[in-house]
């Protein structure tokens, strides 16, 4: 019990967290073949990111980090925004497309 | 006190994370992600970053999953997947290597550089050491509003390009001779 008073997590710890964080959203992006998931493993990387950054910011003492956190965010709904539009009207023209069919920019 | 919040949100956030590459239905895997996310809002109050974790909550949980949500139920995808069939014999494995390399090659950095970074000269405001309870949202607003104005700006062209963009894709083009 003296040890959960005492010992306080310092930012390393919350950079490993980021750092599997980082790696399960990559093997998901890697193994799903439904688009959608595949994107929502993209967003699991970024918030990895972001809490990389965020770790940084208070370590170093520095409000750029959470700056930078605050423009990832606006970038990441932009980025949802369009790609989800892309799997719309892909999905439309052929439902149940997953990842392998989608091969109408193959040169 | 701080190591059981540590604990119980990274708990959330791995428990959530392993739920969206691993449930064979899309509507679990979203409802996942909004645990992870809570998870990392949690730390983020953790860390200081008060008014990050508000816009955590209300941008990603709020909005985002939302959106992926309409989008599921839209396309009608809501049917579990079966997972187990494998197209590329060696895709899992050799994704599983990769996940391990690309996690155990930042680990490894990052413990190696724990006492290479730290001691920066600036501080951050933190309501206990100002004794001013919005001080975290008047500093990033300072760094917002003073620092990276341009980058401000630019962000909301970049908002309206995409909300148009994404309108002109996703608009139905009607039939017959008004296709402009």
């Amino acid at each position: 019990m003296s040890l959960l008073a005492t010992a306080s997590p310092t930012s390393t710890w919350y950079l490993l967290l980021a750092a599997v964080l980082f790696g399960i959203g990559a093997v998901g992006v890697l193994v799903r073949r439904n688009p959608l998931v595949m994107f929502m493993c993209i967003e699991l990387m970024l918030n990895a990111v972001n809490l990389s950054f965020v770790a940084l910011a208070k370590r170093l003492g520095d409000i750029g980090g959470q700056t930078t956190v605050f423009f990832v965010m606006v970038v990441a709904a932009a980025e949802v925004v369009v790609g989800l539009g892309i799997i719309v009207s892909i999905m439309r023209k052929r439902p149940g497309a997953t990842a392998d069919d989608i091969t109408a920019l193959k040169g | 006190m701080e190591l059981v919040v540590f604990v119980l949100a990274a708990a959330m956030v791995l428990v959530g994370a392993l739920g969206v590459i691993l449930r064979s239905n899309p509507v679990h895997a979203a409802l996942s992600l909004v645990l992870t996310l809570f998870g990392i809002a949690v730390m983020f109050v953790a860390q200081e970053a008060h008014f990050l974790a508000a816009v955590q909550v209300i941008v990603y949980a709020g909005a985002i999953v939302v959106l992926f949500l309409f989008v599921i139920m839209l396309l009608g995808v809501d049917r579990s997947e079966d997972i187990r069939i494998e197209p590329f014999k060696v895709q899992r494995p050799l994704a599983a290597i990769v996940g391990l390399g690309v996690i155990g090659l930042v680990a490894a950095s990052i413990v190696a550089s724990r006492d290479a970074i730290g001691g920066g000269s600036g501080s951050l405001d933190t309501p206990t050491s100002t004794g001013n309870g919005d001080s975290n949202i008047r500093q990033i607003a300072e760094s917002v509003f003073g620092d990276y104005v341009v980058a401000f700006e630019v962000t909301s062209i970049l908002l309206v390009v995409a909300v148009v963009g994404t309108v002109m894709l996703t608009r139905r083009v009607k039939s017959g001779k008004d296709k402009s």
